[in-house]
């Protein structure tokens, strides 16, 4: 990521050379990002994004994003292993391999409760890691940012705003002129390829 | 809440007067009454992620190859000690028949409770909000994940014919027999397994926005590979953000539900049984407790060279090692509790065979010895922590918890062979000790998790950059007016 990518050009240094996938600004503090993102959320915008170094407590309001879905696959992963661990256990303990362990009932499903439990733990683990995967869109090869030099410091120290082309909204001027307005800097045209 | 901001900024200090520097932090903050900073000397976010990335990206200091070598050397004794084993037979440790179980089981028990303190710190703490626990939440779920790879090494060697150990899982054999899910031993296989999966999980979820930091500004090609395969191609975006968040929140809530199973079913390894001595339904807070204490005295033997060694006192701050002073405490009045109502219960139970292994064999036995050192240790040494000036004292903290690290070892080492060596009949009682092979693949493994302690410090970022970060002052969209711009903005909060 050395040299200047063809795909990356600044506003006003000419046109953009291919199809364009978003203008992207930069802000210098969470406090400056935040202000901003609430006014890009009150225009309207849907296909738009933050980028932070770390998490900011109420960026995802000021954004207006809803309530993560994580919460669901972990759920659905403990139900899976739980039902799953129940019919392992009880299908070998009882039918296919019928043990009579200190004269214990076939079926004691309080000796088996800790099998459950952590057959369930571990499913709803790794649903919970799958679901996030799935929804942050992870992994990923490449991204169209990659080939902007400043957006590295995106995990650094700078903070920014991109919005993107597939908007419905989307208009190149109007887009330019509300960055510049909430005090965006470094104003960027990125490109993708076809 | 009020933050911590210095009447003026002076510029950073130099190294060696940071000592002192970092007690007039602490001195002013006491004085005006307000928290202590989870980042001392008004350090910002960019040096954060400089000081812990430097740790990586400067050159390897010779001190390092030199404990690498050392401890690879030590780590190889567990190595030999297992191939002598498999190939000879279980016959090269101590065990004999009365006490069937001993310095393995003892070892595997004390590796996992060291585990259990790191998922303390990172799920527990978490949970709770505990956000000076940021600081050192990396540091300790390493040390949770090689502890329990530690610990794993003795189910796996123990059973005998250690080729048969796929007999544990729940697949099919030759023989169409299924393993019994009614059995403790079966259910420490599964927590064994379920938690370094889930501490692993929980560990790597964890690195994924600091991987993709080092990816951004590592300057070595393999290495930015490296970064850029493990943090899965991470940008940072808000919208990652809120599902990483809720994703870690669940992992955090999974970790502790599974903290609390693994070692109510270790315990229940004894407490099923019949044992004089095991058979206790306190065994489950027991080793609970014993656990977190012996991870927090581990924790504290890797923090306090670490921050010398890189210069971290800022981020892990003299605040963390009296935070963990304190825990020690805690688990050692929580423990003394349990070793007195033990005796209490053996007391008031009236089976003469308690009676006998507690008031008897257990403090005049033969083992009298290991006994004595576990109260000195555990219950005794630990109380000079009621000082603050001696928890405040990172060295001095460092020397002390060794005693209870040692002693967390003789109390697994009490449990297990002081009960079972003299049981009901005493015909069948004898003695346990232990054989060459015992001690050298014991000693192994300690060199086996510091190896992989220093690999890790080595080429992951030990602390957690992004939530360090994200507990600054600046880290806050609502920061008080000190915090941004040298104080010429206005603060407030958002409603």
């Amino acid at each position: 990521m050395s040299e200047t990518s063809p795909l990356v050009c600044p506003v006003g240094s000419g046109p953009m050379p291919g199809k364009l996938y978003a203008v992207g600004a930069e802000f210098a503090n969470p406090k400056e990002l935040y202000a901003a993102a609430e006014k890009v959320r009150d225009r309207g915008y849907r296909w738009w994004d933050c980028y932070t170094p770390y998490y900011i407590h109420g960026l995802d309001k000021a954004m207006g994003l809803p309530k993560s879905w994580v919460g669901l696959f972990t759920f659905a992963g403990g139900l899976i292993g739980l039902t799953g661990g129940f019919l392992l256990i009880t299908v070998t303990s009882v039918y296919v391999y019928p043990h009579d362990t200190q004269g214990k009932p076939y079926f004691s499903l309080p000796a088996f409760v800790p099998i459950l439990d952590l057959l369930m733990i571990i499913l709803s683990a790794i649903m919970s890691i799958v679901g996030m995967a799935t929804l942050c869109m992870l992994p990923r090869l490449h991204h169209p940012l990659w080939e902007w030099d400043a957006f590295t410091r995106a995990t650094h120290d700078k903070f920014f705003i991109v919005i993107e082309a597939d908007d419905p909204n989307f208009n190149e001027k109007s887009v330019i002129d509300l960055l510049r307005e909430i005090g965006g800097t470094n104003l960027t045209l990125i490109g993708d390829e076809e | 809440m009020r933050y911590f901001t210095p009447s003026t900024r002076p510029a950073p200090p130099r190294y060696d007067l940071l000592a002192k520097h970092e007690e007039e932090e602490i001195e002013r903050a006491h004085q005006e009454n307000i928290r202590e900073p989870y980042v001392t000397h008004n350090r910002d976010a960019v040096w954060v992620g400089d000081r812990i990335a430097s740790v990586i990206e400067n050159p390897t200091p010779l001190w390092w190859y030199i404990a690498v070598a050392i401890a690879g050397g030590v780590a190889s004794l567990t190595g030999l000690g297992i191939l002598y084993l498999i190939t000879t037979g279980v016959g090269v440790w101590g065990e004999n028949k009365s006490a069937n179980w001993a310095w393995d089981i003892t070892n595997f028990v004390f590796w996992i409770g060291i585990g259990h303190a790191g998922t303390m710190i990172a799920a527990i703490l978490y949970l709770t909000r505990q956000k000076w626990a940021s600081g050192i939440n990396r540091a300790a779920e390493a040390m949770t994940v090689f502890a329990v790879m530690c610990a794993g090494i003795y189910p796996g060697v123990h059973i005998g014919r250690v080729w048969f150990a796929w007999f544990l899982a729940p697949i099919p054999n030759g023989n169409a027999i299924w393993p019994n899910f009614r059995s403790p031993l079966l259910w420490d296989v599964f927590a064994v397994s379920t938690y370094l999966s889930v501490s692993i999980m929980f560990w790597y979820v964890g690195l994924i926005p600091d991987a993709a930091a080092m990816r951004d500004r590592i300057k070595n090609k393999i290495l930015k590979y490296f970064y850029a395969i493990l943090c899965l191609g991470w940008r940072g975006s808000a919208r990652q953000w809120v599902n990483y968040e809720f994703c870690y929140l669940m992992l955090a809530g999974i970790a502790t539900l599974l903290v609390i199973t693994t070692c109510t079913v270790v315990s229940s390894d004894f407490s099923t049984s019949v044992v004089p001595g095991w058979h206790g339904t306190i065994f489950l807070p027991y080793f609970g407790v014993g656990a977190i204490y012996g991870g927090f005295c581990m924790l504290i033997t890797l923090l306090v060279p670490l921050r010398e060694l890189y210069k971290l006192r800022d981020i892990i701050t003299l605040r963390h090692i009296d935070m963990c002073c304190r825990f020690v405490l805690l688990m050692a009045l929580l423990i003394s509790y349990i070793y007195l109502m033990e005796f209490f219960v053996a007391y008031v139970g009236g089976s003469p065979n308690e009676r006998f292994t507690f008031y008897q064999d257990r403090i005049f036995g033969p083992y009298a010895t290991t006994w004595y050192c576990m109260i000195l240790f555990n219950s005794v040494i630990p109380m000079l922590f009621w000082s603050k000036k001696i928890r405040r004292n990172p060295w001095l903290a460092f020397g002390i918890v060794i005693f209870p690290s040692i002693g967390m070892w003789l109390e697994r080492f009490v449990i297990i062979v002081s009960s079972v060596h003299r049981d009901f009949l005493p015909s069948s009682w004898g003695m346990f000790y232990p054989t060459y092979v015992d001690v050298l693949t014991f000693t192994g493994t300690l060199g086996v998790f510091f190896l992989m302690y220093l690999l890790f410090i080595r080429f992951l970022p030990m602390i957690a950059i992004a939530e360090v970060r994200s507990v600054l002052p600046e880290a806050s969209p609502h920061a008080p007016p000190t915090v941004i711009n040298n104080g010429t903005e206005p603060g407030g909060h958002h409603v």
